[in-house]
């Protein structure tokens, strides 16, 4: 805000810039949505012109119904499954990750190395999928929602690991030892004292990583294969090839879709930008 | 005694307590804390990796396993579709990383100045990233109908022929990449913001006093200090493109013919086929491309701080 504010520092400039900016990103970013919005709304027939138009007529209830009952209402299924698999997942990675980034910065032993390489190969490397599905079918939890959620859980420890880490090398070590003193164990350390203090990092972590899980489309598509397990995001998969003439069915699901993102979106901008920027300042 | 013993590293000297307590050093960050951690990503992340290294070797039902040695490798360097999925997957990384790279810097710098509506501009220009990949994947497939859909509209306006984007096999992979760079460009920015805001404001001060122009500015301070979110941007959107699935399984799955196939969509594809073999062998190759693509490429860009 401050700096750059001084690279564009000729006046007068700025009005036109301003314009442009945002005449562009009405083109760009705007339409798009406001296609998605108008779509849905949309009857059938106007629909399928693909034109960015106003509706003849608003069929938003109707679109809503049809959309909601189509395949005996597995959007209200698909909707179950992804809250179901969002919250325990990122519930689950929430108080894992944090005991573990706890003890990895407190903690200092050889291993810290290996671990630490360890959550950024986690970054890093794609798994492997058919082995993953091998390693499920043998535990059994293969096409099993526990299934999905532990997988979501595994490939999201390692960011929420960096993220609780760096934030506990914030909270003074003093701490720590005064509440040893008044007598607590570990476990009484971490969950009385310390994981309190993590919440606005914790904010910051529910929020990203619930937007991605519920995004995720991958996952699901591999590991809870089916038409009653479908999440969200499966179900846009599975509309796109039956509704394939019913555009406006089809986009009153993407828009569905959509207004979580923007919920989280509007009321929790700041964490998020606070989550997926962390590491640019640092490297 | 037991404010010592809270420190890890005066293991050295321990105290009473904690020997009778069973002859190791007392410390409250136990190793347990680790555990569940551990068991989740070493039985579903670390024995999948492994295991992959084996089963790509091999040909594979799930239930039973025959050692082939390195014939899906050859498999999959000799189909021409399978390696079309391999160059594809190498041209598209590269095209959406430096098209992030650089827009989301010239969006960043933009964004930082002075100009009307830059909160919502800076809102409207992150919100594709939170939405659905899949969801962003119809949109465009619908937006880039070659006959019907607004983008050929609009330029047929301007009396431009628009091309067919996602039915011409020479446009497929770039319009697939377009609109990644659409979704994605807004965490660069986002990353590129957080960099440009924490540059202290004395830089850009003395820089004007001795006569800096905007470009000079620019190009003497903003750039280099801002090189730790250009690394951030460029590690995280070469991983991201390397490993792209879904915004290309939504658009085209790999088509017109396997013209905008990538590793991930082959891995897919032969999953689906039942070649659980050689679909691991896809695996593995996007494992060896990812690390020696990013390894070095992390190393060699942190080699060097600018100093602030």
């Amino acid at each position: 805000m401050s700096t750059a504010e001084l690279v564009n520092h000729r006046p007068g400039r700025s009005y036109l810039l301003s314009a442009v900016a945002i005449v562009s990103s009405i083109v760009v970013f705007i339409i798009p949505f406001a296609f998605i919005v108008l779509t849905a709304v949309k009857d059938r027939q106007q629909s399928a012109d693909l034109d960015f138009s106003w509706p003849h007529q608003f069929h938003f209830v109707q679109n809503f119904v049809d959309v909601v009952k189509a395949r005996d209402y597995m959007l209200v299924i698909a909707f179950i499954n992804s809250t179901i698999l969002t919250v325990a997942s990122v519930a689950g990675m929430v108080v894992l990750a944090a005991m573990a980034g706890f003890v990895l910065q407190r903690r200092k032993s050889r291993w810290n190395g290996f671990i630490n390489f360890l959550v950024l190969s986690g970054l890093i490397i794609p798994p492997a999928v058919v082995p993953t599905i091998w390693v499920l079918q043998k535990l059994g939890l293969f096409k099993t929602m526990p299934g999905l959620i532990l997988i979501e859980i595994a490939f999201g420890l390692s960011f929420c690991i960096l993220l609780f880490r760096a934030f506990v090398a914030t909270i003074p070590r003093e701490l720590d030892e005064a509440a040893i003193i008044d007598g607590a164990g570990p476990l009484r350390l971490f969950f009385r004292v310390i994981f309190p203090l993590l919440r606005s990092v914790i904010i910051t972590v529910v929020v990203v990583q619930s937007v991605n899980v519920f995004n995720d489309f991958v996952n699901p598509l591999y590991f809870l294969p089916g038409d009653k397990n479908a999440t969200v995001q499966l179900t846009l998969y599975n509309f796109s090839g039956q509704f394939s003439t019913q555009y406006n069915l089809l986009f009153m699901d993407i828009l569905l879709i959509t207004i979580p993102p923007l919920i989280m979106f509007l009321f929790f901008n700041r964490q998020i930008v606070a989550g997926m920027t962390s590491g640019a300042v640092k490297g | 005694m037991t404010v010592t013993s809270a420190h890890p590293q005066d293991r050295v000297d321990s105290t009473p307590a904690a020997k009778a307590a069973g002859g190791k050093v007392y410390t409250p960050y136990s190793f347990w804390f680790y555990l569940p951690t551990a068991v989740i990503y070493a039985v579903l992340f670390l024995v999948p990796t492994f295991a992959s290294f084996y089963y790509s070797l091999t040909r594979w039902s799930l239930f039973e396993s025959k050692f082939i040695g390195l014939d899906n490798f050859v498999t999959f360097f000799q189909e021409p579709a399978l390696v079309k999925g391999f160059t594809n997957t190498l041209i598209y990384a590269v095209v959406t990383s430096g098209s992030k790279v650089v827009l989301g810097l010239l969006l960043a710098v933009l964004l930082t100045s002075r100009i009307i509506g830059r909160g919502y501009l800076r809102s409207v220009v992150f919100f594709p990233v939170l939405v659905s990949t899949v969801g962003v994947g119809l949109l465009f497939q619908v937006l880039m109908n070659p006959e019907r859909g607004i983008i050929n509209g609009a330029l047929g306006v301007l009396g431009i022929d628009g091309p067919g984007w996602l039915t011409d096999p020479k446009w497929a992979l770039m319009s697939i990449a377009a609109v990644d760079v659409w979704k994605g460009v807004g965490l660069a920015t986002l990353i590129y913001i957080a960099g440009i805001v924490s540059i202290p404001r004395e830089y850009m001060e003395a820089a004007r006093v001795d006569g800096a122009g905007s470009w000079e500015s620019f190009r003497r301070i903003v750039l280099p200090l801002c090189k730790p979110a250009t690394v951030t941007v460029i590690i995280l959107s070469l991983i991201g493109g390397l490993r792209s699935f879904e915004l290309i399984w939504a658009m085209t799955r790999g088509g017109p013919g396997f013209t905008s196939d990538v590793i991930s969509s082959v891995i897919y594809k032969q999953y689906q086929a039942g070649f659980y073999g050689l679909s691991t062998a896809g695996n593995v190759i996007l494992f060896v491309v990812v690390t020696a693509i990013i390894l070095p490429l992390s190393w060699f860009l942190n080699r060097k701080e600018v100093d602030m």
